[in-house]
């Protein structure tokens, strides 16, 4: 496919590139499903972008093989020059589901990364540090409750401080929100920007949600279904820090409509 | 329909609809009575059926006592048993059967669970076999523990450890495949080792599981112990039993039968302790099943 139209917008020229991928393919023995056909993709230093495709066409897989939870059947993975053969310390990834532990305490929970990583007294250590992103996450008091009495939101907010504890130079999000209503979703987008810009960390979403992937975005990706590939990036050039206001603005619609048309084109959604 | 929509339906004139618009779902008396008032209602009837058939004389008393009779004979092996008398010996006998027969199903159920559950060579080479003695009726294997082990207390609580351990084994591997592929995935991106994810992971989520398996266990460690001193004699209890059942006592041996189950239930009950307060987060407290 040759109409991948590359208008590569300001933030691209300026920064160093963090994560490389050059022609990442996947196929699946089983049944031989390719999921992945030559993938390419450059994310730069701070900035977010986002992927957005039909179901089935390989989004989580692009993520599990970035994060080195899959290997690649094919193509590179290279992040901070390093290429990816395994998990790494400094990518935290977040799931659809918040997969907090039931027997463990919010805090408990969040610190847990650091437990696996340095052992007990280090998670002890860094109950301070967690406390402090509850309250960021606007959990405070939440500290010692178990995540049974969590709603939804709070769960996921809480999953967010336990993938920010490690303090990851890049994030990996798999539909963190979806699961979500559209209240909560709107207001964790917005608090996700916060996260993101202040640590010039760098982001990559996958989501079903156009106003979702357009409103976060530096770049939004559009992936065709099998296999997966990317048919399209479109840059947005809204300015910076968003607003859910932006949302009603010529500007959006404009860049809504048009990877909804080039969706439609695709695949359903 | 229901009534409130076919009050919904009629649109404007909902407010001046009668009163039995109000839907009240309806629950029969039955399921209305608290708890120990069913209990009751059901050991009443067991008790006048019971009463009625010995009345019938269809039965003779030889093999089916009145309720009167063994409500005597649980207070006559009652007060034995608490002044101390010749029956307390047999039931410590029985007791410490129990008690380590089901301390070894456990540790060697867990043991076995996790290799069965954890590693792919448990699984494919070590289940098999396990399923082929679990399906072997156990209790025949009696005779070889007595011959092996003699007829004192050790070959009791062979084969009752033999009956208990393999719910065990079942519940712990189960246990150790319940958790889901997200907690698996998130557990490898945190760079957790295979050690870490089993005690940190695994083991927790499946507590449940394996706590299913313990009751279970609890049950067939009972069978398994009276069972042997059935087959293979000695001291405990069951000679009681069979000594009264010998002598057509039979409303001692509906007595001794029933202080046993209570003995069997503290040992469930004693388990279902120990889930509540180490699988504190699960809301259900009910019999069995994890969920
Ligand atoms: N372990 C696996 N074995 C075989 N096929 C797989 C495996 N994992 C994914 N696939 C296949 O790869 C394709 C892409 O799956 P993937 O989970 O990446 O989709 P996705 O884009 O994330 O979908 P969704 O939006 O529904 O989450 C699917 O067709 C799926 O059937
Ligand atoms: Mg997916």
């Amino acid at each position: 496919m040759n109409d991948v139209t590359t208008t590569v917008g300001p933030v691209a020229q300026r920064a160093r590139p963090v994560y490389v991928l050059r022609g990442v393919t996947k196929t699946f023995p089983r049944r031989n499903v390719q999921a992945l056909e030559s993938v390419d993709l450059t994310l730069t230093e701070g900035s977010f972008s986002s992927v957005i495709g039909a179901s089935g066409c390989g989004k989580s897989t692009l993520l599990k093989i970035m994060a080195g939870l899959v290997p690649p059947t094919a193509g590179s993975v290279v992040l901070e020059g390093a290429p990816v053969v395994g998990p790494r310390k400094d990518i935290g990834m977040m799931f659809q589901q918040a997969t907090l532990f039931p027997w463990r305490t919010v805090v408990e929970n969040i610190v847990l990364p650091i437990e696996i990583r340095d052992g007990r007294a280090a998670a002890r250590a860094a109950h301070g540090h967690a406390r402090e992103l509850l309250e960021m996450a606007g959990l405070n008091g939440f500290e010692q409750v178990y995540p049974g009495e969590l709603s939804g939101g709070m769960a996921q907010r809480a999953a967010i401080c336990r993938m920010l504890i490690c303090e990851p130079s890049v994030l990996l999000l798999d539909e963190p929100f979806s699961a979500l209503d559209e209240l909560t979703r709107d207001f964790m987008n917005m608090e996700l920007q916060r996260i993101c810009t202040s640590r010039n960390a760098t982001a990559f979403l996958v989501t079903h949600s156009i106003q979702e992937a357009v409103i976060l975005s530096d770049r939004v990706y559009v992936m065709s279904p099998r296999p997966g590939r990317f048919v399209e990036q479109v840059d947005v050039d809204l300015p910076r820090p968003r607003t859910l206001d932006m949302m009603t603005t010529p500007r959006f619609g404009a860049l809504v409509d048009r990877i909804r048309a080039r969706l439609d084109k695709g695949a359903f959604l | 329909m229901s009534t409130t929509d076919e009050a919904l339906a009629r649109g404007g004139d909902a407010p001046t609809a009668h009163a039995s618009t109000v839907w009240v779902e309806e629950v029969s008396w039955v399921d209305r009575l608290p708890r120990w008032a069913s209990m009751t209602m059901i050991f009443v009837a067991f008790v006048g059926i019971w009463e009625l058939t010995c009345r019938s004389g269809l039965v003779s008393p030889i093999i089916l006592p009145t309720p009167a009779r063994t409500g005597q004979e649980l207070i006559t092996v009652g007060t034995n048993l608490l002044t101390g008398s010749y029956m307390l010996a047999p039931l410590a006998v029985t007791l410490t059967e129990v008690f380590y027969g089901f301390l070894l199903a456990t540790a060697l159920g867990f043991t076995l669970g996790v290799i069965v559950g954890e590693t792919t060579f448990g699984e494919r080479a070590v289940m098999p076999y396990l399923v082929a003695l679990d399906t072997m009726p156990k209790v025949a294997f009696a005779p070889l523990f007595i011959a092996w082990l003699g007829f004192g207390v050790e070959s009791k609580v062979a084969l009752a450890t033999f009956i208990a351990t393999f719910p065990i084994i079942v519940g712990t591997a189960a246990g150790l495949h319940a958790a889901d592929e997200n907690a698996r995935m998130l557990f490898k991106t945190m760079g957790a080792t295979r050690w870490q994810t089993l005690i940190k992971m695994k083991l927790p989520t499946g507590l449940p599981h394996f706590f299913t398996g313990l009751k279970i266990g609890a049950v067939g460690v009972m069978a398994g112990a009276i069972t042997g001193e059935f087959l293979g004699g000695g001291k405990g209890f069951g000679e009681l039993i069979r000594v009264a059942s010998t002598n057509l006592d039979t409303a001692r041996v509906f007595a001794l039968i029933i202080y046993l189950s209570i003995l069997g239930l503290a040992l469930f009950m004693g388990v279902s302790w120990a889930q509540r307060r180490f699988v504190f987060w699960q809301k259900s407290s009910t019999i069995a099943e994890p969920t």
